[in-house]
């Protein structure tokens, strides 16, 4: 192999260049460990690693393209990183389309507070075996400082917006990854995988440009930035079994455990950091598991007897509610929830 | 083990398009227990008796509220053979700017008419955008066809019009196939119909599951756009240097000769690698990274294609633009070209003709190409760029016309004369 003598740029090296002053960012961008297997010997061309007619490939290659087309044309890309399966799934594609060489951005997680302790000892350690960077906002800095108010109910997934913006200011993130998928919800059926906002992270869904091709138009004014979705074209169950093929690590909480909850809203509800049953609220131990990980005053946990990535692949086969509906209170508030929230500079 | 088949759907407002592609969700399963109680309490309100399937699909509250369908929407179902992306493109104003956004990625189009109407204008625009943009396959959805009384005489008049026209289009008899469907009660949607006895071919979903869609990888030239340098210099991998891409066309092999665009040189591929190893062989659609043999200068936006079918490197050429901007083009604008991975200068040195759909003529030197319009444009870029006819290596043949203040996409570009193509121009 050569190495490159003309110093023309080339875009490989680990940004490090972020504002350090953060008490929480790790500053260690090097990375020590191969997050794939040790060898690499020659395998046969399979069906199961042709894009043109194996459906996982295919969505693989998609998304590895575009986090190298955002790496080519980005200053300060960053992925957003909580520990939940999408953004682990993101992580991990990260990871194979920079192979041999360090994910090239740092992670940002905007911390509710509300966590499950199990999402944030998993969310630490991968961070640690991949010698990445973690930038953490915390809601709670936001809420003490007085630049946001607790709500009468308690749940924090709405203050995340806040939290969300000021960061990618404060440290001039101009391309933010994030896990969304087009079936989650209609609102974001009509998303772009390169999304457009404007200085205050707002979306217009009528303003969108068209996605042609392959070729994504990732131009922005200074203070505007691109929401960038790898995931777009992804179904849960595409994600279950790209987890199972792949044998991609997840926190404990997505497989079934006895836990005790509560019943709340329609959801079994546990009890954590941001409170727990009320005096007429029953707790009962149960065979649980999470379908999707967020504020954990609204996040419910589903029955379930599925306690490997098998038997979660049937459940979602069977199921009869969308993961969203099922255990997010908060889009249920309105028919129009996540398009309300999005216009808002939510994700 | 599926496969995955990129569709786009079209047709004009009300002939049925956003239920039949809720009835294709629905029957298939894809639809959920809360999303079907949230479109069922929905059209109880409205003094709906059964649920109103469109609803499943029409997803921001403007449209729910006008009932209109404004932006191109992504749905996803799934059958035990295959996976689907359906892009559901709507058909009144814009129409041009959204099927051609759909019409991009797609690898069958499926149109939709009102068997009352049977082929109307649009019908006919559609389907020339679906050709233009070089989308495979075609089907014709008959729709409402319980309407009509289940009549054959109406089906097959219908039927052989589109035909007609799709062959016109330069579609071969076998790529168009036109069923007789209500989306509205699930006839030869998923299930065939008792009510067309005289009808014998597949059902839309069965024909959308054994469609034949795998292109033959060795009829394209390979291409690779290079999309970065991957330079771990690492103490496992110090000196390791990987040209990282996504096939756009054909397929590459350690030991190919290829040459690296604009600058001309030659050198051979040592190994076509991905995280999970190397390959023996890649296709069309599978990002991996290249080693090459020699010390060669290459950065992003440089293209690696097969040394033996090379593309022309040129600063001049001619395209099809689909104009998608509400601001006109006027000869002698200045542009950003964005083909591949490379971004650059570039000025709309003549329009010579605009594509009249209607009557599939062209109109020669338009003073403008307005919003939704195609025409025939000469091009000249600040810097050579590698660039396939369209009609030959369709990714490699593509690009985006950008406005270089807003950074808006303003064109989708097909280099060559796919025009001519359509039998005009
Ligand atoms: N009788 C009948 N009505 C239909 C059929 N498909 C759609 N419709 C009705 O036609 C109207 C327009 O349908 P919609 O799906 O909104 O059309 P779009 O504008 O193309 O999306 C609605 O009232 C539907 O219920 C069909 O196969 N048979
Ligand atoms: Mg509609």
């Amino acid at each position: 192999m050569q190495v490159r003598t003309d110093g023309r740029e080339d875009c490989s090296q680990v940004r490090t260049d972020g504002p350090e002053d953060c008490s929480q960012v790790r500053t260690d961008g090097t990375n020590r460990k191969e997050p794939m297997t040790e060898t690499h010997p020659p395998v046969a061309l399979d069906a199961g690693l042709d894009a043109a007619t194996d459906n996982l490939a295919a969505l693989e290659s998609e998304a590895i393209h575009i986090f190298r087309e955002v790496a080519g044309e980005f200053d300060r890309p960053v992925i957003l990183f909580s520990g939940g399966k999408d953004s682990t799934l993101l992580l991990h594609l990260a990871i194979k389309a920079f192979w041999p060489a360090p994910v090239p951005f740092p992670l940002l997680h905007v911390d509710t507070g509300h966590n499950f302790d199990e999402v944030i000892e998993f969310r630490d350690r991968v961070v640690a075996e991949h010698g990445l960077r973690l930038v953490v906002a915390k809601v709670q800095d936001w809420i003490d400082d007085g630049r946001l108010e607790e709500r009468p109910d308690g749940t924090r997934n709405p203050l995340q917006t806040v939290p969300l913006l000021d960061s990618i200011t404060e440290h001039g993130f101009d391309a933010v990854f994030g896990g969304g998928r087009r079936d989650e919800e209609r609102a974001r059926a009509k998303e772009r995988i390169f999304s457009l906002r404007n200085a205050f992270g707002q979306w217009d869904p009528r303003r969108q440009r068209p996605e042609l091709w392959n070729l994504y138009n990732g131009r922005h004014k200074p203070g505007e930035h691109v929401r960038v979705f790898p995931l777009s074209n992804w179904t849960e169950a595409d994600v279950w079994n790209y987890i199972a093929k792949e044998k991609i690590e997840l926190p404990s909480i997505y497989y079934a455990h006895e836990r005790d909850v509560y019943w709340r809203d329609g959801m079994w509800l546990t009890e954590g950091p941001w409170g727990g049953p009320r005096d007429d609220e029953e707790v009962v131990r149960k065979l649980v598991r999470y379908r999707t990980v967020g504020d954990g005053s609204c996040t419910g946990a589903v029955e379930s007897t599925a306690t490997t990535v098998a038997d979660v692949i049937a459940e979602v086969q069977a199921s009869r509610l969308t993961e969203r509906g099922a255990t997010r209170a908060d889009d249920r508030l309105s028919e129009a929830a996540m398009e309300d929230r999005k216009r808002e500079g939510y994700f | 083990m599926s496969s995955l088949l990129r569709l786009a759907t079209a047709g004009s407002v009300d002939d049925g398009k956003s239920t039949l592609v809720g009835r294709l969700l629905y029957d298939t399963k894809s639809v959920l227990a809360d999303q079907l109680d949230a479109v069922t309490r929905a059209s109880v309100d409205r003094g709906a008796s059964t649920p109103d399937l469109s609803l499943l699909v029409d997803g921001l509250r403007s449209e729910r509220e006008q009932g209109i369908t404004i932006d191109v929407a992504y749905r996803y179902f799934a059958t035990p053979k295959r996976s689907f992306v359906l892009a559901d493109t709507p058909g009144h104003v814009q129409y041009t700017r959204n099927t051609v956004t759909g019409a991009s990625t797609a690898q069958l189009g499926v149109l939709l008419v009102d068997a009352r109407n049977g082929v109307i204008e649009q019908t006919r625009r559609h389907a020339a955008v679906l050709a233009l943009l070089g989308v495979p396959r075609l089907v014709l959805a008959v729709n409402k066809i319980d309407l009509v009384d289940y009549d054959e005489g109406t089906f097959e008049v219908i039927a052989k019009e589109f035909t007609d026209h799709a062959t016109a289009l330069g579609y071969g008899v076998g790529d168009v196939l036109s069923v007789p469907v209500s989306a509205l009660h699930g006839d030869n949607v998923a299930t065939r119909s008792d009510n067309t006895p005289w009808y014998t071919g597949p059902t839309l979903l069965a024909h959308l599951e054994e469609v034949p869609v795998a292109p033959d990888p060795h009829d394209e030239p390979f291409r690779l756009p290079v999309q970065y340098v991957i330079r771990p210099r690492t103490e496992q991998f110090p000196d390791y240097r990987g040209y990282a891409g996504q096939i756009s066309s054909g397929t590459v092999r350690p030991g190919d000769e290829v040459v690296v665009l604009p600058n001309g040189q030659r050198t051979t591929v040592t190994s076509v690698d991905t995280a999970d190893g190397s390959l023996e062989q890649a296709g069309s659609g599978a990002s991996v990274t290249l080693v090459l043999a020699d010390d060669v200068d290459i950065a992003r936006g440089d293209l690696i294609a097969a040394a033996a079918s090379a593309p022309d490197v040129t600063d001049e050429f001619t395209a099809a633009l689909c104009w998608l901007a509400s601001k006109p083009l006027k000869p002698g604008a200045r542009v950003l070209v964005k083909h591949g991975t490379k971004t650059v200068q570039g000025m709309v040195t003549e329009l010579s003709a605009r594509f009249d759909e209607q009557n599939l003529s062209v109109e020669d030197g338009p003073e403008t190409l307005a919003l939704n319009d195609i025409g025939r444009v000469e091009l000249r870029t600040a810097e050579p760029l590698p660039v396939d006819d369209y009609g030959h290596a369709h990714r490699n043949g593509a690009f985006l016309v950008i406005d270089p203040s807003s950074g808006d996409t303003l064109a989708a570009g097909l280099v060559g004369a796919p025009l001519s193509a359509l039998g005009v121009g």
